[in-house]
């Protein structure tokens, strides 16, 4: 096995990164193939969280760089997913604590034993998320369809295309199909037009997200959830498959469905 | 002192500094590096050192002994650069940096070629994303979009085969006959020498279109055939 090594990375805060990053590990890890997350947000850590691994914590990244404990030690298994494993963040450090090459080396020591490590990299384009792409083979940039959100995604894919990564592909988080259509978000398209890196995945608006990021349990593992199914979907394209992409329409509520039934739209 | 001093090179790095080591014993080079350091305290405090030993072979014990007497004295050692693998993995073993980051030359370009005359440009075969910036004594020509939060400053005109998004300033040194050409010009500024273009009213087109100073006001008009400003 010589694993892909993935960072998931934004520029701008609050957008999902650290739910994505969840919920594709969880979904390719039901799938069988072995995954390690590991957080790059040293100092304000969360993965640990939204996975629900938080009080099985003994010790972290910077404990293993710093050599009080050993790789191994530091990787935390899911309490369901066998495969899954966690590398948590440090809490008490900060983002000084791990230079690009740790990142590197930490990776290296996974890659023959694993099919897929997941970087969550923290908001805004300094040291922690030059931490977080040194390693990657591959960066998927989570944008939400805010026109803020996609200015920040432009300077992270112009930053990697400087550092001659491989192109980024793209995740539009939280796509309210709905506002959409009354023109008040910017559409999927829109996005994709002025980024202009391919896309890998769209993710709809849903309320269920939170709740289960809240508990613990990533939405992937819920098999009526839409964005759950997105997220599945997403994991399926890492790994090679073709997957058409999710139709936003079945989201509209039953109004519209009335709509359509007689024949008004 | 002067001789010992002559030894080593120091110079600013987006991370730090880079000391650059000649070829004269390791011994001495530490001595020079050492004495530079104790001779302006205030400068190297909490610096950030990168070591370029070029094709020297360290020890270990010689890395952790400078890293050892830089830190004692608030410097940090976070890279080392050489040409010998064995020194490059002697570093990596103590956790070290061994390439430091090349500067970014996309992130700004500043060019500044002597003896330019009317004909020269620059051409730019890509897009700007939000936060680069090409600065040029010249004209501009990019093929590929300007997106909002990326800037072009031209001492000439600016031409985009593309969608222009960002800020752009043509005629930066006062040359009112500069233009600024777009396929879809919607700049969220756009400045020509000294006027700056009024765009609260500026709608999509979707026509190739171009922007001059006329009156003192910035007048954009759709591009046709024949038109030479």
């Amino acid at each position: 096995m010589t694993a892909q090594v993935i960072t998931v990375s934004s520029g701008k805060g609050g957008v999902g990164k650290t739910t994505t990053v969840a919920n594709i590990a969880v979904a390719l890890a039901a799938n069988g193939v072995k995954v390690v997350c590991l957080d790059g947000d040293i100092g304000l850590r969360n993965l640990d969280v939204v996975m629900g691994l938080e009080n099985r914590i003994v010790y972290d990244i910077v404990d293993v760089i710093e050599g009080r404990c050993k790789l191994r030690q530091a990787m935390i298994r899911d309490k369901h997913l066998p495969e899954l494993y966690l590398i948590p963040a440090a809490q008490t450090r900060d983002k000084n604590a791990v230079s690009p090459s740790d990142m590197v080396r930490i990776c290296n020591e996974l890659r023959p034993d694993v099919d897929y490590v997941l970087i969550d990299s923290p908001a805004g384009i300094e040291r922690g998320f030059r931490n977080a792409i040194a390693p990657a083979d591959r960066v998927l940039v989570v944008t939400n369809p805010e026109v803020s959100a996609v200015r920040d995604a432009d300077r992270v894919i112009g930053i990697l295309e400087a550092e001659e990564k491989r192109s980024p592909a793209l995740i539009i988080n939280r796509l309210n199909h709905a506002l959409v259509k009354q023109h008040d978000m910017l559409s999927a398209e829109d996005v994709i037009d002025l980024l202009g890196i391919p896309l890998i995945g769209i993710v709809p608006e849903d309320e269920t997200v939170i709740v289960s990021s809240n508990r613990g349990t990533p939405v992937a593992q819920d098999p009526k959830s839409r964005a759950g199914q997105a997220f599945r979907n997403i994991a399926k394209r890492i790994k090679g498959e073709v997957v058409p992409f999710l139709d936003m329409e079945k989201q509209t509520g039953l109004w519209d469905r009335l709509q359509k039934m007689t024949g008004r739209r | 002192m002067n001789d010992l001093t002559s030894l080593i090179h120091i110079k600013g790095l987006r991370d730090g500094l880079l000391v650059s080591l000649s070829d004269a014993p390791w011994e001495e080079q530490c001595a020079a590096l050492l004495a530079q350091i104790d001779g302006q305290q205030a400068f190297f405090q909490g610096a950030r050192l990168a070591l370029d030993i070029g094709s020297q072979v360290l020890k270990v014990n010689e890395m952790v002994e400078l890293r050892d007497v830089l830190s004692e004295r608030n410097v940090s050692l976070w890279a080392v650069v050489s040409e010998s693998p064995v020194t490059e993995k002697t570093a990596q073993l103590l956790g070290l940096a061994t390439r430091i980051s090349k500067p970014r030359p996309e992130e700004i370009h500043n060019f500044d070629i002597r003896n330019l005359n009317d004909e020269t440009a620059l051409f730019v075969n890509k897009t700007l994303r939000s936060g680069s910036r090409v600065e040029f004594s010249g004209h501009v020509v990019v093929l590929g979009d300007i997106n909002p939060g990326a800037e072009i400053v031209a001492d000439g005109s600016v031409i985009v085969w593309g969608r222009l998004r960002g800020a752009v300033h043509a005629g930066a040194k006062g040359d009112q006959s500069a233009v600024v050409c777009a396929l879809d010009l919607l700049p969220i500024r756009l400045q020509v020498a000294d006027e700056v273009m009024n765009n609260s009213t500026r709608r999509e087109t979707g026509k190739p279109e171009m922007a001059f100073v006329s009156d003192q006001k910035v007048i954009i008009e759709a591009w046709q055939p024949g038109n030479t400003g």
